[in-house]
């Protein structure tokens, strides 16, 4: 296997080694590829004299150079803020209807307003801003406070039922069952003349008896035929969206004794560029008047 | 003990064969590059070589700076890799990324095309076309201009350091430098505006990424065409070996026809001359080689196959009156036959076999497809992308919506008006984010030249219209000012109860 022998063509030495009759001629290698190689391990060692190499306890060795892939990050960001500012300010200063008029405006403001969205409002609202019960879905035409940029902003700057803030979204509904405006029996008629305006399906007899209940009780703030009102936050109930449910027993509850969702104050948290950016990617969702 | 052996003499101790392993005797496990001046040689591929580089050369440096009108906001570089843009232009032809299978098709193209050469011509890519080849013959003649021919170069390498030395050393060096730096210099210009780079590279005006692209080029044309040289084909490249494998008994190679050469010598007495065979060891066919070897040892490695020794030969025998093309292009098999005292086979009959024809057919075809398909792709193209997240959304009025992505593609160089449709949901209207109009099922939009207009757009359905679960439909857009139309199949989604 390993003896050498001369190759009698070339007259130069083998390895030794031999495969099926192959056999590897001894030849010296070009001089220049010891130096590339002695160069490499040179190299080698350079690197590790500027640049972080040795691995040890809690940190690797820093390198004279102090580079570090984390600043490097932390640079890139630097610099796309230094890029963005233009935009940025375009942004501040322009009115949000000049905004959405400008297409590549529209289309920062539509990217940082997701961004933003991710961090701030997913969590309640759901990533694709589907909301689920008791929390809106933002991709839909149905705006308890309204739904055009100056009403979406109002609410992120000021939230809903948030305490603190004078100027937040507030609305209240009474717990006509647990308070005992209403008995039982009247919550159910009530339930059942709502799902009759939303042209749902309910029990005639029920709906009947619920009319003059709901113009007494509920039309004072939801509208006499449930078209709700904005100024005061009561929900339309004449449409295909519910918020806690569309059963007769959700909506028997909800008028038993309602729950009230609640918003931050964004304005508090975020700078105005932010709202902004919020304000037309949530108005760009789909639903925005 | 040692007071007993305190009178053994010298002469008594034993000696033990054996031997440093780093003896002188060893051969060194490194060898130092010799220098090979391949002496100036004139003749039939020669000729051929001078034509090739020449036109090579030309076409490398004089690309880039030809001129493609194509309109206003379009480059008018006739050959032109637009990374930034993305794009790429070849005179008529604009390549989007998606198209980059004609890269791949050229790519295989070449590919056939080298098996093709190879099986009929053996490395006559090495011996001409190889950019390493021609730098490098570039380079020697440069280097014959200033120091003259092999001896005397032979005679400078030897000389000492004085001031002719070098004087004629650096004028080549700067020589060399020179052409490095256009060499480098000329690549960057495929990737940019020319004409613009160029004026930039000058003013320190160009990208960091320029100068670090034409700085290696330069690095390595000055060391691979004035120093490497042959060492590049030898121990670096992986084409020797690759074409070994894919020359055969048919192929041509650079050929010396020992069984009429041999046996060689010098002297022709009248006494022994019909004991020798026609070569008289003049030792030329060496002399001549830019790689340094002896072609007369057979077919090996290092041959590039580039002739020169062929047009060496052929200048001494017209000289002394001798049979010419002693060494010549021969196929093995014709070698064989003429060693046999068979007559050789017709040219014809080797370069037409089945292998050769097969890999022409197969390029020709491949060839032809990619023309058919290049004059016949769609220039206008859409592509949908339907909102996952939520899958869709149940409106007030209790229709249902979908959200879409709609990238429409305008490859063509002019500014184009198009409809964009909604065929096949009965009832479905769409809306666009940004345009404040009434829903509706076409929409009529004004595509920028060469680019992408990307739309987001909701498509609403009244839930009577729609089945439960996924509709299929379609967007269509088409030229309103020509007849190309595109189209893509999408699925609008309902709720499944």
């Amino acid at each position: 296997m390993s003896e050498k022998k001369t190759d009698e063509v070339t007259g130069i030495d083998t390895t030794g080694h031999e495969w099926d009759g192959i056999r590897e001629l001894d030849n010296p290698l070009p001089r220049w590829w010891l130096w590339t190689f002695l160069a490499c391990i040179v190299w080698a060692f350079g690197y590790m004299v500027f640049y972080p190499a040795i691995p040890l306890v809690s940190e690797a060795t820093p390198g004279v150079l102090g580079y570090s892939s984390r600043a490097s990050v932390h640079q890139d960001i630097q610099e796309a803020r230094v890029a963005q500012s233009e935009m940025i300010s375009k942004v501040d200063s322009l009115a949000l209807a000049d905004i959405r008029n400008d297409a590549d405006l529209l289309q920062f403001a539509i990217n940082g307003g997701r961004a933003a969205y991710s961090v701030n409002c997913s969590q309640c609202h759901g990533s694709g801003a589907a909301g689920s019960p008791g929390y809106p879905n933002l991709n839909d035409d149905e705006w308890i406070w309204g739904g055009n940029l100056e009403s979406i902003a109002t609410t992120l700057q000021h939230g809903i039922r948030h305490p603190g803030d004078d100027d937040t979204r507030f609305s209240e509904m009474p717990a006509f069952g647990r308070d005992g405006i209403l008995d039982k029996e009247q919550v159910k008629a009530v339930a059942n003349r709502v799902l009759a305006l939303a042209g749902q399906p309910h029990d005639t007899e029920l709906a009947t008896a619920g009319t003059e209940l709901y113009a007494d009780n509920c039309a004072a703030c939801h509208g006499e035929t449930g078209k709700g009102d904005r100024e005061q936050g009561a929900p339309n109930l004449s449409d295909a969206i519910w918020l806690y449910g569309s059963s007769e027993a959700e909506i028997a509850r909800q008028i038993h004794a309602p729950r009230h969702g609640v918003m931050p104050a964004w304005g508090d948290r975020l700078d105005p560029v932010t709202i902004k950016q919020l304000t037309i990617y949530v108005h760009s969702l789909g639903g925005g008047e | 003990m040692a007071s007993n052996d305190a009178n053994v003499t010298p002469g008594d101790v034993a000696r033990i064969e054996v031997e440093a392993v780093n003896s002188r005797q060893h051969r060194s496990l490194y060898k130092a590059r010799e220098s090979i001046h391949p002496m100036r040689v004139s003749g039939v591929f020669r000729r051929l070589k001078w034509w090739i580089m020449g036109v090579l050369l030309a076409i490398y440096y004089v690309t880039p700076w030809l001129r493609w009108d194509r309109g206003v906001g379009m480059p008018d570089q006739a050959v032109l890799v637009d990374l930034e843009h993305r794009r790429f232009f070849f005179f008529f032809i604009e390549i989007w990324p998606q198209e980059f299978y004609y890269v791949a098709g050229m790519l295989i193209m070449a590919g056939i095309g080298l098996f093709l050469v190879t099986s009929v011509l053996g490395r006559a890519w090495c011996g001409y076309a190889c950019p390493q080849t021609v730098w490098v013959d570039l380079y020697v003649h440069v280097e014959r201009w200033l120091e003259g021919d092999r001896n005397a170069r032979f005679r400078l390498d030897k000389a000492p350091w004085n001031a002719a030395k070098i004087r004629k050393r650096f004028t080549k060096y700067l020589i060399w430098l020179l052409i490095a730096v256009a060499t480098g210099g000329a690549w960057v210009f495929y990737f940019a505006d020319a004409p613009t780079l160029f004026v930039k590279l000058f003013t320190l005006e160009a990208s960091v990424i320029a100068y670090v692209t034409v700085g290696v080029l330069t690095a390595t044309t000055f060391v691979f065409g004035g120093f490497m040289r042959e060492q590049v084909c030898t121990y670096m490249c992986p084409w020797p070996r690759i074409q070994a494998a894919m020359m055969d008994e048919n192929s041509l190679t650079v050929t010396y026809q020992d069984w009429r050469g041999e046996p060689r010598g010098r002297h022709r007495k009248a006494a022994d001359a019909s004991l020798l065979g026609d070569c008289i060891d003049c030792n030329q066919c060496v002399a001549v080689c830019p790689m340094g070897i002896d072609i007369r040892d057979g077919q090996q490695l290092e041959c590039i196959n580039c002739a020169l020794c062929v047009d060496a030969c052929n200048t001494i025998m017209a000289r002394t009156g001798g049979t010419p093309n002693l060494i010549s292009y021969t196929t093995l098999k014709s070698y064989e036959a003429n060693a046999d005292g068979r007559p050789a086979l017709p040219l014809k009959k080797t370069v037409f076999r089945a292998r050769t024809l097969v890999y022409a057919t197969l390029w020709s075809c491949i060839g032809l497809a990619m023309l058919f398909v290049l004059f016949t792709r769609d220039r206008l193209d859409i592509n949908v992308l339907r909102d996952r997240n939520p899958q869709f959304v149940v409106l007030s009025d209790g229709s249902i919506r979908n959200g879409y992505t709609v990238k429409i593609l305008n490859m063509e160089q002019k500014e184009r008006r198009v409809l964009l449709q909604i065929s096949e949901l009965p009832d479905a209207l769409m809306t666009v984010v940004g345009q404040d109009l009434w829903p509706s099922r076409t929409r009529e939009f004004v595509l920028s030249a060469d680019q992408v207009q990307q739309l987001q757009i909701y498509v609403a359905v009244p839930r009577a219209s729609v089945e439960p679960g996924a509709n299929s439909f379609r967007f269509s857009v088409t030229d309103l000012s020509g007849i190309e139309q595109a189209h893509y199949g999408a699925i609008f989604r309902a709720p499944e109860e």
